[in-house]
């Protein structure tokens, strides 16, 4: 597949920066390109978009490819299908990465499906064969029970990536790169779809995750209340509560605060699961951190299997103690 | 009264015991585990769910739709009895990494059924977790999509629903026909009552082959042509985990505290 030529990685900002994921699609964009020995390129979609790209060309692009749009500003799904379909025909990448976030999550399915290529969905890792100069990409599938590795055939070939599984660059201003503008031909008026309005949750404290400490709870906490007890460890290792699918389920705490294959992923430096019997798919979400910490009353919680530390014992007892010797180190 | 089609799909259980998982590396297969039987994808389930909420508020006609080996009736009766309407089984076993396969029989069996407004699909089964197959109906139909809905509201031929995106939602308006995809966000899915499961038991599950709903396999290619498994495997992820003992909950919880700092990760 000679024609089909270099790396394209589908970018996403957050008021005009580019977003985490974006800057580790670029690591592990740089590094397959340079296996294949081609060029790194980076679509942009919305306006006043020369920070990102500068930004980009930092972290690694050869090329930035500008679809400047003011309408593009806010996350319109169709019309990001369109541009990015658009440019994949354009330029016929060998490769094409997008993030495992709710835009691709939303976008990589639809733009497959117009491209007519198969799609490895929320890769953790990803590499060239060096024989047949293929992509070999790597995902959790059954939950987090197996890992596949698979191939597509079709090109470009497509995938989304996980966060936190790739690394990004050391931003060098010294790079070099071109900036290239799009011309995007989407008129969001004619789109089926109309925004209606957008709600923001706002956020207290730190984002799940972002967090560099993460106390998490499960089906063995009881009640919503308990989860003051979590609360307050948090605040003190300045980190967020986290919770496994039964606390979500039965409406102790928040939706968005699940951790597992199909919540967030969250990889601090230590995670402190209570009350966690460890289902394979809640730890999917957790298996990236530094440490693991377990308490649990249950000595046979599959959790102690995935943990560094932990102690077999009721929480109600042992997490206030925790919580006061944690004070005390500290300080 | 609208006609809605929901999609599902049968899959080993998901929430089996992580020791009963096992893998036959020679054929890169799942070995399905004796004694525990095979269950609607929860997505798929909450599906259903979904479109028996919008049954309640405006009146529809549910048709359920799979593609699997005969046993997949199961899956379709489960669905009956949750108080779908109509089943029909597409016999074909697909491998289920290819979603383009998938959407496309799919597509042909929903063109057969002729009559859809709204087709409502799980975000992503839960053993292959591609998420793309509801996505690639709407592409193949021409209609629009909104995957990860929390909601759905039917007002006349539009719809409008709450699409979740990151740290919070956004409410969209669409015309019908269209494809909505759904997750655990919907809420819990229903237990089919005693008198749904009678009733389903006596429902007659039309099978349609490949051949009825002129899905031709030279067009579309094998799945080879596509991806390829290469392999599949469980990752080891033992740590060797230490146990910090105490007296009490209260000294295992203290010592614990000082390992950690010993450690530096706190």
């Amino acid at each position: 597949m000679a024609e089909y030529k270099g790396v394209l990685i589908c970018g996403e900002l957050i008021e005009g920066r580019l977003t985490g994921i974006s800057k580790e699609l670029l690591g592990i964009g740089r590094k397959l390109a340079d296996d294949l020995g081609e060029e790194l390129s980076i679509l942009l979609m919305g306006s006043d978009l020369s920070n990102a790209a500068r930004e980009a060309i930092a972290c690694g692009a050869n090329k930035v490819y500008i679809a400047a749009q003011p309408l593009l500003d806010n996350y319109h799904c169709d019309a990001c299908t369109e541009v990015a379909t658009n440019l994949c025909r354009e330029i016929a990448p060998s490769v094409f990465l997008l993030g495992q976030t709710d835009m691709g999550r939303d976008i990589a399915p639809r733009i497959a499906a117009r491209l007519k290529v198969a799609l490895a969905v929320d890769c953790v890792e990803l590499r060239i064969e060096p024989d047949t100069k293929l992509l070999i990409q790597t995902r959790p599938v059954y939950g987090g029970n197996a890992l596949a590795e698979v191939v597509s055939v079709t090109h470009p070939q497509m995938a989304t990536v996980r966060a936190k599984s790739m690394s990004p660059l050391e931003p060098d201003e010294s790079r070099q790169g071109e900036s290239i503008p799009v011309k995007v031909e989407v008129d969001i008026e004619t789109m089926k779809i109309k925004l209606v309005e957008r709600i923001k949750q706002p956020i207290e404290g730190v984002k799940l995750e972002d967090a560099d400490a993460v106390v998490a709870g499960g089906a063995g906490i009881g009640s919503a209340g308990n989860f003051a007890m979590l609360e307050e460890l948090a605040k003190l290792l300045k980190g967020a509560v986290g919770a496994s699918r039964v606390p979500c389920q039965e409406g102790w705490v928040s939706q968005s605060i699940e951790i597992g294959q199909t919540g967030k992923i969250v990889t601090p430096n230590i995670y402190i699961a209570i009350g966690i019997s460890g289902a394979v798919q809640h730890i999917a979400g957790c298996l990236g951190s530094k440490c693991i910490v377990a308490v649990n009353k249950d000595p046979d919680a599959n959790i102690f299997k995935v943990a560094d530390f932990g102690i077999v014992a009721d929480y109600k007892e042992a997490l206030p103690a925790f919580t006061e010797k944690c004070k005390e180190i500290i300080g | 009264m609208i006609n809605i089609i929901v999609c599902v799909k049968q899959i080993l259980d998901p929430e089996m015991p992580p020791g009963k998982f096992k893998i036959d590396p020679e054929s890169n297969k799942v070995i399905p585990p004796e004694g525990i039987p095979l269950v609607v994808s929860p997505f798929d389930e909450q599906a259903v769910e979904a479109a028996l909420r919008i049954k309640e508020q405006c009146g529809a006609k549910i048709t359920v739709v799979t593609v699997g080996e005969s046993s997949a009736v199961n899956a379709v009766k489960h669905s009956l009895a949750m108080g779908a309407d109509e089943g029909i089984v597409v016999e074909h076993i697909i491998e289920g990494y290819d979603s383009l396969l998938t959407a496309y029989i799919l597509t042909k069996a929903i063109e057969e059924i002729v009559a859809y407004d709204l087709i409502i699909c799980g975000r992503e089964a839960a053993d292959w977790g591609s998420g793309q197959v509801g996505s690639i109906i709407a592409e193949s139909l021409g209609i629009p999509v909104v995957a990860r809905t929390r909601k759905i509201e039917v007002m006349d031929s539009r719809l409008k629903v709450e699409h979740i995106i990151e740290d919070g939602d956004e409410s969209l308006e669409l015309p019908m026909p269209a494809v909505i995809t759904v997750s655990y966000e919907i809420g819990q899915a229903r237990i089919p009552t005693g008198w749904g499961v009678i009733s389903a038991a006596r429902k007659k599950i039309p099978s349609w082959s490949l051949e009825d709903i002129g899905v031709d396999l030279s067009q579309i290619g094998d799945t080879s042509s596509r991806i390829k498994l290469l392999k599949l495997f469980t990752p080891t992820r033992e740590r060797g985990c230490q146990i910090i003992e105490g007296k009490t909950a209260a000294e295992a919880a203290a010592n614990l505290a000082l390992r950690l700092r010993e450690a530096k990760v706190i």
